[in-house]
């Protein structure tokens, strides 16, 4: 199968944060000897390089859908990664220390993808019950109206409060350049891409959409990923809009009072 | 340069293609440090920052549909949601005064620390 090696390589040396690097020996295929390897864990992938110097890994290992977990083996500090299917192969490493084991066993374990969304949709609704209140908010995004309070001197005030919105600026992945929206903080010392990062300001970035649970991985023929029609941009629009009407009815009923 | 009809599956961080009639993929894209951009009418491209000439293009079958795809695109990368997270415990941080991936054990990780260093 072919891969984007070049940007394989890219990601794996450039100086995004790798989660964990460190020597580790890693057993060959046919179960026989070990070799020592310079070992690099950046988000969900387990690169590893002949010397820690080397400019290009020699191997990656993908970290979902695997399981980690100690081995009962002669050789001390051993552990692996293990994936369901019957074509795949299981990764035995050994570590130097009892320490560096623990160590990697804790990182590989939370390294997928999927744990990592997870974490981010726990927070990003933590997030919205904080700004719009436990009840309806943006559960499912229907915004039940109930839920919210309209209030003249509300108006003003909330759109500033949401995070920065995903404006036509155009975007990179995985290198935000975003508006400079007022109001909205920037992480102190948030580092950018690290060499490639063109802005000198790093931002954040905005929330990503909401998506359905039932969706955690897209795919389906030719169709795009099937994520949550509201996106931030969305959801702002709509709760502006209906805003906007019962600001009108006030301003009307003030000017005419009831008989 | 010919179109060729793929089937196009994104999953995490990586963007599958296919042959349609085949059920392994003929090979994959990773999606990190990207970057996604409208092309002309149904079209879009990938592009990466090593290598920013070469624009891998796809056209779908609508406006919409190539909107729908832009969007996932540019959120699927490992590093988005890293940021994504750090944003999101930083405001609520400021919110609250208490760090919330405390409750998850996870708050001294590396990589989730507002000034990220090289290791």
């Amino acid at each position: 199968m072919k891969l984007n090696e070049r940007s394989l390589a890219f990601y794996a040396t450039c100086d995004s944060p790798a989660d964990n690097a460190g020597f580790l020996y890693k057993r060959g295929e046919r179960h026989t000897a070990y070799h020592r390897r310079w070992f690099v864990l950046k988000g969900n992938m387990l690169f590893y390089f002949e010397e820690r110097e080397s400019r290009e890994p020699v191997g990656v290992i993908v970290l979902e859908g695997c399981t980690v977990e100690l081995c009962d083996s002669a050789e001390e500090f051993t552990f692996a990664i293990r994936f369901g299917g019957t074509k795949s192969r299981t990764y035995v490493l050994a570590a130097e220390s009892q320490a560096a084991m623990e160590s990697w066993v804790k990182s590989l374990s939370r390294a997928s993808f999927n744990y990592m969304r997870l974490v981010v949709r726990e927070l990003e609704k933590q997030l919205e019950e904080m700004r719009w209140g436990p009840a309806g908010g943006c559960g499912g995004c229907q915004g039940s109206p109930s839920s919210w309070k309209p209030k003249p001197s509300g108006l003003e005030q909330s759109p500033e409060r949401l995070p920065a919105l995903p404006a036509v600026v155009p975007k990179e992945n995985g290198c935000a350049v975003w508006n400079n929206v007022p109001g909205a903080d920037r992480p102190p010392n948030a580092s950018g891409c690290g060499g490639h990062d063109r802005e000198g300001n790093p931002r954040p970035p905005p929330p990503p959409p909401r998506r359905q649970a039932s969706n955690s991985e897209a795919g389906s023929t030719g169709a795009a990923v099937a994520e949550s029609p509201s996106t931030f941009c969305q959801l702002h629009e709509r709760y502006g809009q209906e805003v906007a009407r019962l600001r009108q009815d006030w301003l009307e009923r003030r000017r005419s009072p009831w008989p | 340069a010919v179109l060729k009809k793929r089937l196009v599956k994104l999953v995490v961080n990586f963007l599958f293609y296919f042959r349609t009639d085949e059920a392994e993929p003929i090979g994959a894209l990773l999606l990190e440090h990207c970057r996604i951009t409208k092309e002309e009418e149904n079209v879009f491209s990938i592009s990466f920052i090593e290598e920013p000439e070469r624009k891998y293009c796809f056209e779908c079958d609508s406006e919409e549909q190539c909107q729908e795809w832009i969007e996932a695109l540019k959120r699927a990368s490992y590093e988005f949601m890293r940021r994504s997270l750090i944003f999101y415990r930083n405001e609520i941080q400021k919110m609250t005064g208490k760090d919330p991936l405390e409750q998850y054990g996870i708050s001294e990780e590396a990589r989730f620390q507002l000034g990220t260093h090289k290791q």
